[in-house]
C-alpha cells in the first residue's frame, strides 16, 4: 500500500470522479469528493513524510521502468511541496462547496461539477507527480479541460465567454508544449525527465534544442498566465462559480510554476536555463512588468472578484520575479510564496464566496456596511488583505522578506523598492474594500437583510485566514519545506 | 512569577485588556472600570521590572523563532522601560479622562474605541520592550492599524480623508522605506538584534549607511520628520483621548523611541556620528523644529496647533539620537518623559474645553479662563513645560539637549533651539492669556459654561502635578538614562 | 536529402500556420475552433513523421519483417488526439451554450453584448 502512494495520489481523485457522475445526487457526489480530496491529502502528507526521511520517490508505473518506455512517477523534495499546496486547498475547498455551488449551481448539475473538480485535481496531481514529460502534456489537458468546464458553470451568462477564451488560449498553450516536447522527442529518444537531463547537455549546439525551449516556455507561461499572455485569466475567475475561483486560483497557476521550475532546473538544467538562454534577462522584465500594472489595474476594479484576480496576476509576477533572480534565495521566496500565495488567495475568495453566498453580488458598492453584517467573513477577508499586503505575522510577509533579501543579495535595490511600492498599492486596492466594508454607513439598498453566511462557509474560509496568519508566525514548516525543494534544484547538499 | 513570563504577561496584559473590554460592551460601568483596572496592573507589572534592571539580571526572552534568524524576541533596557512606564503611566490618567470625555460627549462605538485604545497601548508595549527590529517592526505595524478606527472614529467624510491620509502616510514610509531599511540591514549584518554598540558600524562603506540611516529616519513616518508629517495633523480629528495618549505619548514617541533605538542599539553612537548623511539630516531636524513651530502659529483650531507643536518637539529627539553623544541621547530620552507629560496635559485641557464649553478656535476662548480656571491652569503648567522653563520638568531635557548640541560642536543647532523655544513662548502661552485677561467678546456672553466633568479634571491635575515634579525630581529619568551606557 | 525529403515537415509548417492564422483572424466562435483543430493536426503530423522509419512497416511482429516504424509516436499521439477531441467536444459545446445565451456566435457581438450591459 505504502509503496504505491505515488500512484494513489493521483488514481484516488480519478477514478472518484467518475463515481459522482455515475451517482447523479449531489450530496453523496459531494460526500466522494469530500473523502476523496481528504484521503489525497493524507497521501500527500505521507509522501511529504516519506521524501523528506528517505529522499526522492520513483515509481514505475505498471512495472515498465523508464528505459524500457514506461512511464515513471517521480516526487522529490519540490513536487512534495507542491503536492502539499494543491490538496490542501483541495481538502478546503471541498467541504466549502456544499453550501458555495448548491447555491450557485444547478441542482441537476451539481454531480457532473464535483466530477470535473475530482478531475481537476487529479490532473493537477499527475502533473506534478509524473516524470515523463508526455504525461504532464495529458494531465495538464485533463487538468486544463475539466477548469474550463467548471468556470462555464458560473451563473453569468459572461461565464460562457470567459470560459471559451480560456480554452482557445489554454489549447493553444498546452499545443505549444506537445511540440516542445516533441523536438526533444526527435532529438533524444527520450521521454523521461531525467534521462533528458543526461541527454540533453550533450546536444546543447543544437539549434532545435532552443526552439523546444521556446516553444515550451511560452506554453506554461500561457498557461501559469505570466504578463502578457494573462488575458484569459480576469474574465475567467471572475465569473466562475465562487468554489471554482478559490480553487484555481490557488492550484492552476501554482502546478504551471512547478512545471516551469521542472523544464528550467531538471530537464534542461539551470546552466542551460539561467546562463546560456538568459532566462533571467526576459522574466525579470516581464515579471515586474506584470506586478506593477496588474496592481495598478486592480485598484481600479469595481468587482472585487476581478480586482483579486489581477491581484493575483501581479503575486505571479512575484513568483516569476523570484526565478528569474537565479539564487537560492529567490528561489526559496517563490517556492514559499507558491504556497503562502495559495492560502491567502484561497482565503480571500473564499470569503467572497461567502458575500456572493448572500449578495448575489461582489460588486463594491453593494458591499457598504456590510462589515457590521457579515463580521466573521469579513474579518477573513481582512486576514487575508493583510497577508497579500506582507503585514507582519502573515504568511505573505515571510514570502516578501524572502524575496527583497533575494534582490539585495544580487545588489538590485530598484527591484527591491518596487517590490515595496507594489506591496503598498495592494494596501491601496485591499483598503478600498475594507473602507468601504466598515466605515461606510449602509445605504440600505441591496444588502440591507443579510446576515452571516452560513457556518458550513465560514469554517473552510477561516481555515485558511488561520493557516494564513499561523504560517506568518511559524514558518519553520514553510521555509524548511521550500529551502529543501530548492536545495534539491540547485544541487546544494542533499 | 518567573521573568520570561513576567515580561510575556505585561506585553499581552492589554490585549487580554482589550478582550475583556468587548466581552463587556454591554455594561459600560463594568467596561470602563475593566479598563482602569488593566491599566494600574499593566503600569505596576512594568514598574516591577525596575529594580531587576538595575541589578542586571534581565536578559532576553525569544518568544518564537518565525524562521531562520527572524525571531519574536523581547528583552528589557533602560530606555525601552522609561518608555514603557511612561506609556503605562498615562494609560491610567487618560483612561480617568477618557470615561468623562467619551460621556460627556455621548460619543458613538464606545466599546470598539476602548478595545482598539488598549490594543494600541500594547504595541506600545511590544515595541519599547522589543530585542530585535523584527519585533518592533511587527508592534509599529500593528500600532498604524489598530489606531486607524481610532481616527475614523467619527465616520464622517472628512474623518475617513483624515483616516486615508494618516495610513497612507504611515504605511508608505514604513513599508517603502523602513522595512527596506531593516532587510538591508539583515543583509549586511546577518541579524536584527540590539545590541550595545551597534551592529552596522564597519559592515559597510559609509556611503551605504548614509543612505540606510536616512531610510530609518525617514521611514520611521511616526517620528513625523518633515515632509512625512501630514499624517499627525491630520489625526486630530480623532476624539481628544486619541490625540491626548497616542499622539502626543504613545504613537508618537514610539516613532522616535524606534529612531533612538536605532540610533543606540543598531548603528551604535560612535559609527552614527562619522557618517556622511548625518548633520543633513541633523539639519533636516533642525528645519522640522522651526517650521514646526512657525506652523503652529498659523492655527487657530487649539488641537491643530498642539499637533504641530508636537512636530517640532518630536524632532527634538529626532535631533538628540543624530548629535550621538550622551549628553543629547540623555536628553533625548528625557524629553520622551517630559513632552508626554506636558502635551498631554494640554491635550486634556483642549479636550476639556470641547466638552464643556464646545469650543475648538483659540480666538473663541476669550475670558473663559474665568469660568474655567482649573483646565486653563493646567494649560499653562503643560505650556511651561513645553517650552522648557522651570519650574516645568522641559526645562531639564532641553537642557541636556543643548550640551548635547555644543558637545557635537552644533553651534547652530543650539540658536535653533533657542529660537524654537521663544516661537513655542508666544504660540502656546498665547491661549491662556486670552483666556484669563480679554474680556469675552459682548455678543456671546456665555452662561451655561462650568468646568470639565471631574474625571477629566482629575487626570489634568494629576499630569500637571507631575509635569511640575518632574522639574523637582529628575534624578530617576537621569539615572535610568545613564544606565544605557553602561551601569 | 533534398528539400523534399522534408515534405511532410513543409506540410506541418503550412497546416501550422494556416491554422493559427484562422484562430486568431475569425471572428465566428465555430470557425476558431476549426483553427484549432488544423492548429493541432499539423502536431499529430509532426509526431508521426519523425516516427517514420524508411523502409519500416507497422509494428506489427513477423517473420517477414526486421524493420519496423517507431510505434511509441503513435501512441503518444493517439492520446493527443483523444485530447483534441475532447477539446472540440468542450468548445463546440460552449459555442451552442454561448449561442442559446447570447443568440450570436460572432466574437464581436458578444463582446458589444457585454459591454453594453
Amino acid at each position: 500500500m505504502m509503496a504505491h502512494l505515488p500512484v494513489m495520489q493521483v488514481m484516488v481523485p480519478l477514478l472518484a470522479a467518475p463515481l459522482c457522475a455515475l451517482v447523479r445526487n449531489g450530496r453523496v457526489a459531494w460526500g466522494i469528493a469530500v473523502a476523496s480530496s481528504w484521503a489525497a491529502f493524507w497521501i500527500a502528507w505521507e509522501i511529504f513524510q516519506v521524501v523528506h526521511s528517505t529522499g526522492a520517490i520513483s515509481y514505475s508505473l505498471g512495472g515498465w521502468s523508464a528505459s524500457e518506455g514506461g512511464i515513471e512517477y517521480r516526487i522529490d523534495t519540490l513536487g512534495t511541496f507542491v503536492l502539499m499546496v494543491v490538496t490542501l486547498v483541495g481538502a478546503v475547498v471541498t467541504p466549502y462547496a456544499l453550501e458555495s455551488v448548491g447555491k450557485e449551481v444547478d441542482k441537476s448539475k451539481q454531480a457532473l461539477f464535483y466530477a470535473a473538480f475530482l478531475l481537476c485535481l487529479a490532473g493537477l496531481l499527475g502533473i506534478v507527480v509524473t516524470g515523463d514529460m508526455f504525461n504532464v502534456f495529458v494531465f495538464l489537458e485533463i487538468s486544463s479541460l475539466s477548469a474550463y468546464a467548471l468556470i462555464a458553470l458560473g451563473k453569468d451568462r459572461r461565464a460562457l465567454r470567459a470560459s471559451y477564451q480560456y480554452l482557445i488560449m489554454g489549447s493553444v498553450g498546452a499545443t505549444f508544449i506537445v511540440i516542445g516536447i516533441g523536438m526533444l522527442y526527435v532529438m533524444t529518444g527520450s521521454l523521461n525527465m531525467a534521462n533528458l537531463a543526461i541527454l540533453l547537455p550533450e546536444l546543447s549546439s543544437n539549434r532545435t534544442i532552443p526552439v523546444a525551449f521556446a516553444f515550451l516556455t511560452v506554453g506554461v507561461c500561457l498557461k501559469l498566465a505570466l504578463f502578457p499572455l494573462h488575458m484569459w485569466l480576469p474574465n475567467a475567475y471572475t465569473f466562475a462559480p465562487s468554489a471554482v475561483t478559490a480553487f484555481i486560483a490557488s492550484t492552476a497557476t501554482k502546478v504551471a510554476i512547478y512545471v516551469l521550475l521542472r523544464l528550467f532546473y531538471t530537464v534542461f538544467g539551470s546552466d542551460y536555463s539561467f546562463l546560456e538562454m538568459q532566462l533571467g534577462t526576459y522574466l525579470l522584465p516581464l515579471s515586474l512588468i506584470a506586478i506593477f500594472s496588474m496592481s495598478l489595474v486592480a485598484i481600479f476594479q469595481a468587482n472585487v472578484k476581478r480586482m483579486l484576480a489581477y491581484s493575483s496576476l501581479a503575486q505571479i509576477g512575484y513568483i516569476i520575479l523570484g526565478i528569474s533572480l537565479f539564487s537560492s534565495t529567490g528561489m526559496t521566496a517563490s517556492i514559499l510564496h507558491l504556497f503562502n500565495h495559495a492560502v491567502i488567495k484561497g482565503c480571500l475568495f473564499m470569503a467572497l464566496g461567502c458575500v456572493m453566498y448572500r449578495l448575489n453580488s461582489v460588486e463594491l458598492d453593494d458591499m457598504m456596511g456590510l462589515g457590521k453584517k457579515m463580521p466573521l467573513t469579513m474579518g477573513a477577508f481582512l486576514v487575508g488583505g493583510f497577508g497579500l499586503i506582507g503585514v507582519p505575522f502573515t504568511a505573505g510577509f515571510i514570502s516578501k522578506w524572502y524575496l527583497i533579501q533575494g534582490a539585495l543579495e544580487k545588489g538590485l535595490w530598484p527591484v527591491a523598492v518596487l517590490v515595496l511600492l507594489t506591496s503598498l498599492m495592494a494596501v491601496v486596492y485591499i483598503w478600498k474594500v475594507v473602507e468601504t466594508v466598515y466605515f461606510s454607513e449602509d445605504p440600505g439598498s441591496v444588502n440591507s437583510d443579510c446576515s452571516e453566511a452560513p457556518i458550513g462557509l465560514l469554517i473552510p474560509t477561516w481555515t485558511l485566514a488561520i493557516l494564513c496568519v499561523y504560517f506568518g508566525i511559524d514558518a519553520t514548516l514553510t521555509t524548511f519545506g521550500a529551502s529543501s525543494a530548492v536545495a534539491n534544484l540547485m544541487g546544494i547538499g542533499s | 512569577m518567573s521573568y520570561p513570563l513576567m515580561l510575556c504577561m505585561i506585553v499581552s496584559i492589554p490585549f487580554m485588556g482589550a478582550g475583556l473590554i468587548l466581552l463587556t460592551g454591554k455594561y459600560p460601568n463594568l467596561r470602563d472600570s475593566i479598563s482602569f483596572v488593566v491599566a494600574t496592573i499593566l503600569c505596576a507589572s512594568v514598574y516591577q521590572l525596575i529594580e531587576p534592571l538595575r541589578q542586571g539580571s534581565l536578559h532576553e526572552v525569544t518568544l518564537l523563532e518565525v524562521t531562520t534568524g527572524i525571531s519574536l524576541a523581547l528583552n528589557v533596557e533602560p530606555l525601552g522601560l522609561l518608555f514603557a512606564l511612561v506609556a503605562s503611566f498615562l494609560w491610567i490618567v487618560t483612561g480617568l479622562y477618557a470615561v468623562g470625555y467619551m460621556r460627556g460627549h455621548h460619543e458613538k462605538n464606545q466599546t470598539r474605541f476602548f478595545a482598539c485604545f488598549a490594543i494600541a497601548i500594547g504595541g506600545a508595549m511590544g515595541v519599547s520592550f522589543s530585542a530585535n527590529l523584527f519585533t518592533l517592526f511587527a508592534f509599529y505595524e500593528l500600532l498604524t492599524l489598530c489606531t486607524f478606527p481610532l481616527v475614523t472614529h467619527h465616520g464622517t467624510p472628512e474623518a475617513k480623508r483624515a483616516g486615508r491620509v494618516y495610513l497612507g502616510i504611515l504605511l508608505s514610509t514604513s513599508v517603502g522605506l523602513q522595512l527596506l531599511a531593516i532587510i538591508w540591514t539583515w543583509n549586511l549584518t546577518g541579524t536584527l538584534d540590539f545590541r550595545p554598540g551597534g551592529i552596522l558600524g564597519g559592515t559597510a562603506s559609509n556611503s551605504v549607511l548614509s543612505i540606510l540611516i536616512a531610510l530609518f529616519v525617514f521611514g520611521v513616518g511616526k517620528a513625523a520628520v518633515m515632509p512625512f508629517h501630514r499624517w499627525l495633523p491630520a489625526a486630530m480629528v480623532a476624539p481628544t483621548p486619541v490625540s491626548a495618549l497616542l499622539h502626543a505619548v504613545a504613537v508618537v514617541k514610539v516613532g522616535v523611541f524606534t529612531i533612538l533605538k536605532v540610533a543606540i542599539y543598531t548603528f551604535g553612537l560612535s559609527t552614527l556620528s562619522e557618517l556622511a548623511s548625518t548633520p543633513w539630516l541633523r539639519w533636516i531636524a533642525a528645519v522640522t523644529i522651526i517650521l514646526g513651530s512657525l506652523v503652529a502659529f498659523t492655527k487657530d483650531n487649539l488641537k491643530a496647533r498642539l499637533a504641530y507643536s508636537t512636530i517640532s518637539q518630536l524632532s527634538y529627539i529626532v535631533l538628540a539620537a543624530l548629535l550621538a553623544n550622551e549628553f543629547a541621547i540623555i536628553g533625548g530620552g528625557m524629553h520622551i518623559a517630559m513632552h508626554a507629560f506636558g502635551k498631554i496635559t494640554l491635550f486634556f485641557a483642549a479636550g476639556a474645553i470641547l466638552v464643556a464649553a464646545h469650543k475648538t478656535d483659540i480666538s473663541d476662548m476669550r475670558g473663559l479662563g474665568r469660568k474655567m480656571p482649573l483646565t486653563f491652569g493646567a494649560f499653562f503648567v503643560g505650556s511651561l513645560s513645553i517650552i522648557g522653563v522651570p519650574p516645568a520638568g522641559g526645562a531639564w531635557s532641553k537642557w541636556f539637549l543643548g550640551l548635547g548640541t555644543l558637545e557635537a560642536n552644533e553651534q547652530g543647532l543650539l540658536a535653533v533651539l533657542m529660537l524654537s523655544s521663544l516661537l513655542s513662548l508666544v504660540y502656546l502661552l498665547e491661549v491662556p492669556v486670552r483666556a484669563f485677561f480679554s474680556s469675552p467678546s459682548g455678543v456671546e456672553q456665555e452662561t451655561g459654561v462650568k468646568e470639565a466633568p471631574w474625571p477629566c479634571l482629575v487626570a489634568m491635575g494629576v499630569s500637571s502635578g507631575l509635569t511640575l515634579g518632574l522639574f523637582l525630581f529628575p534624578d530617576f529619568l537621569y539615572e535610568m538614562m545613564k544606565m544605557v551606557f553602561g551601569s | 536529402m533534398s528539400a523534399l525529403s522534408f515534405l511532410n515537415y513543409w506540410f506541418v509548417i503550412i497546416l501550422m500556420m494556416v491554422g493559427f492564422y484562422v484562430l486568431i483572424a475569425q471572428g465566428n466562435l465555430v470557425k476558431k475552433i476549426v483553427g484549432l483543430n488544423i492548429f493541432q493536426t499539423s502536431v499529430f503530423i509532426l509526431y508521426i513523421s519523425a516516427g517514420k522509419i524508411t523502409g519500416g512497416t507497422a509494428p506489427i511482429l513477423d517473420t517477414q519483417w526486421s524493420v519496423y516504424s517507431n510505434p511509441l509516436p503513435h501512441v503518444l499521439i493517439l492520446t493527443a488526439i483523444v485530447v483534441g477531441v475532447a477539446t472540440s467536444a468542450l468548445g463546440l459545446s460552449l459555442v451552442v451554450r454561448i449561442k442559446e445565451a447570447y443568440g450570436t456566435i460572432e466574437e464581436d457581438e458578444i463582446a458589444q453584448m457585454d459591454e453594453s450591459l
